[in-house]
């Protein structure tokens, strides 16, 4: 059994089926990247990982056990991690708070001892920091622990939302359009990074992404989708010689 | 300007965060401990229930500032606080049993109110907690074994260890200020830790919540037992306070006082709960004068002016009839409420972190510091 496998997936809206019995799987330490035109289920199959979406049929596995049932707020603690193609950060919190949500899913403190702040609590508050302070100072975030986040700049925005990720200290981490809205050299930035998060931090990196120099220069395998259907799947520059694959893209 | 040098993390956990707030607060514990020496019996009454207003506050304040979940049936949890109280006393139950009791009893029911809060939001949210202190409303009205219905109900003199404490003492007062500090810790403390993130990330982003391990249906059900079972508190020493009870007390209106308590102290800290609450709290008497003394004022200035005694007389009838006209409080609360969420949305204290900061930075503050940025790239949806 394989680190984290789709099996036959299928979502259908309606009369709409946006995901149509995709197959594939990841292998541990591996960037795999999902391409493909607007509107081809690329992000619906990411929600159907984070269980906020229901498949309609097929199966989810991660570390030989099935997920598909798991409710969506334990995906976190079972070690996947995602991020949002339109950045779905705490607005009006710091940065800082930010990423120690993301540290939730190790939360261990009851109710009655956060309100009293027992000393157990101020003893794991420490612990979650140190951790956040580690994940700030691997992707360089210094300079913004205390800013609150709506004021800050997208591309600055979209790192964070990768930090707060990385905080739950993820086995399997999902990206979602890492580097849409961002420029050349933030985008630059974000491929190191990303290759950093899989061989410094041994985390395996399943990615959804327009940008094909990015896809290029960091993943191993690729799957390509377009109308909810599989494409082709193998390494990028065998995917972007399919035929059908410059099909979907050129309309031939 | 203060510069904070960080070497630990026991820096950013503190709720004091430096030694100057140790001296402020300090002085303004030990005012308001001075305060019942010095003040009149009025003032330290009208002390009293900003203490049980803001008590409030910090109850709304939590559940409406941090996690997002608006509400209007604060006044249906108050009415739950006293009515427990007057019923557990007129059965011989010390105060130090049914205190915490009528807290749990209130939390208990929050929390079935807060099922719903599940799949509602925003404004359907707001129209069930209506319906929630309607229902409350009537039961007390209709359950006259335990609640004397709509003749009201007596509340006797609270006994401390057989210590009676008059409504108006001075250890009444000190009792209040001791629950709105203790209450105000709590909160503190609660937002500080992972629960108040928790209440913090389904205020800003559901999905990303449930993304990063919250458990969503657990954390608002949680948000709305602590809020009901503070407002429980506060419900105890309002009936207490209050000496009588009835179901007309606990109305819509009320609970749109609480609300304005945070609008206008500013839902995002304790702080704003408290200054929200004196303003509510002063603005009532202010009013009164106002209706009182702004006839007779304009009259005599309009005589003055060389109007004739009668056409005066007239204005100063026809002002005060005005004044005295039925719906006029609600709708300067309305007015008031209004202002606020358009020129003012962060309330009072945000005003007050607005002029702190002036100083601070004095002669460089800019004043598009606080100039609220238009974002775009919100998602709706995954809701």
């Amino acid at each position: 059994m394989s680190f984290f496998t789709v099996d036959g997936i299928s979502l259908q809206f309606g009369g709409l089926k946006a995901v149509d019995d995709v197959s594939f799987s990841v292998s541990k330490g591996e960037i795999f990247t999902i391409i493909g035109p607007n509107g081809a289920g690329k992000t619906s199959i990411f929600n159907l990982i984070s269980r906020l979406y229901n498949p309609t049929s097929g199966r989810l596995s991660f570390e030989d056990s099935d997920i598909t049932e798991v409710p969506p707020h334990q995906i976190a603690k079972l070690g996947i991690a995602r991020t949002f193609q339109n950045i779905e950060l705490f607005e009006n919190a710091s940065m800082l708070a930010n990423l120690l949500v993301g540290r939730h899913c190790h939360a261990t403190t009851a109710l009655w001892q956060d309100m009293l702040f027992m000393p157990s609590v101020r003893r794991a508050e420490k612990a979650h920091r140190r951790k956040v302070e580690e994940v700030i100072e691997f992707l360089d975030l210094q300079a913004y622990r205390d800013k609150i986040i709506a004021g800050l700049p997208y591309g600055v925005r979209k790192v964070i939302e990768v930090a707060r990720a990385l905080c739950s200290e993820p086995k399997l981490i999902l990206l979602d359009e890492p580097s849409s809205g961002l420029n050349v050299e933030e985008t630059d930035d974000m491929s190191f990074w990303i290759r950093d998060i899989r061989s410094e931090l041994g985390i395996t990196v399943l990615m959804v992404e327009h940008d094909m120099s990015l896809v290029n220069r960091v993943s191993d395998r690729v799957l390509a989708l377009n109308y909810g259907k599989v494409l082709a799947s193998g390494t990028p520059s065998e995917v972007q010689a399919h035929p059908d694959v410059i099909a979907a893209y050129l309309g031939a | 300007m203060r510069f904070i040098f960080k070497t630990d993390y026991d820096q950013d956990i503190r709720i004091l965060k430096h030694s100057g707030y140790w001296w402020s607060y300090g002085i303004l514990l030990a005012v308001m401990v001075a305060t019942p020496y010095v003040l009149g019996s009025y003032m330290q009454s009208q002390l009293v229930f900003v203490f049980i207003y803001a008590i409030v506050g910090v109850a709304l304040m939590i559940l409406t500032g941090f996690t997002g979940q608006a509400s209007l049936g604060h006044a249906a949890f108050l009415a739950i606080g006293a009515y427990t109280a007057g019923f557990m006393q007129s059965l011989g139950v010390p105060f130090i049993v049914y205190f915490p009791l009528a807290a749990v009893l209130t939390g208990v029911v929050g929390a079935l109110v807060g099922f719903p809060a599940l799949r509602l939001h925003g404004i359907y949210l707001v129209i069930a907690t209506i319906a929630f202190a309607f229902i409350v409303e009537e039961v007390l009205a209709r359950w006259e074994s335990v609640t004397h219905g709509n003749e009201g109900m007596r509340v006797r003199t609270l006994d401390l260890f057989d210590i009676p404490i008059p409504r108006d003492s001075d250890a009444f007062y000190f009792l209040c200020l001791l629950v709105l500090v203790g209450v105000s810790v709590l909160a503190l403390n609660l937002l500080r830790s992972p629960t108040g993130r928790a209440f913090i990330a389904i205020r800003d982003s559901e999905t990303a919540g449930k993304s990063m391990g919250i458990d969503l249906a657990a954390y608002k059900v949680k948000s709305f037992a602590i809020s009901a079972a503070i407002t429980g508190m506060a419900g105890v020493l309002f009936a207490h306070k209050m000496t009588f009870i009835s179901p007309e007390m606990f109305t819509l209106l009320l609970s749109i006082e609480f609300i304005m308590v945070i609008i206008i102290g500013g839902a995002f800290g304790v702080h704003g709960a408290i200054f929200g609450a004196i303003f509510i709290v002063m603005v009532d008497p202010f009013l009164t004068a106002l209706k009182d003394d702004v006839p007779v004022l304009v009259s005599s200035i309009a005589s003055s002016l060389g109007m004739a005694k009668e056409t005066a007389t007239d204005l100063r009838d026809d002002l005060s009839r005005i004044g005295s006209a039925a719906g006029l409080k609600g709708a300067i609360y309305g007015l008031i409420i209004m202002m606020f969420i358009l020129f003012e949305p962060y309330g009072l204290y945000g005003r007050w972190l607005k002029v702190k900061l002036f100083f601070q930075l004095f002669p460089l503050y800019k004043r598009a510091t606080f100039k609220r940025q238009k974002t775009y790239v919100k998602s709706e949806r995954n809701r």
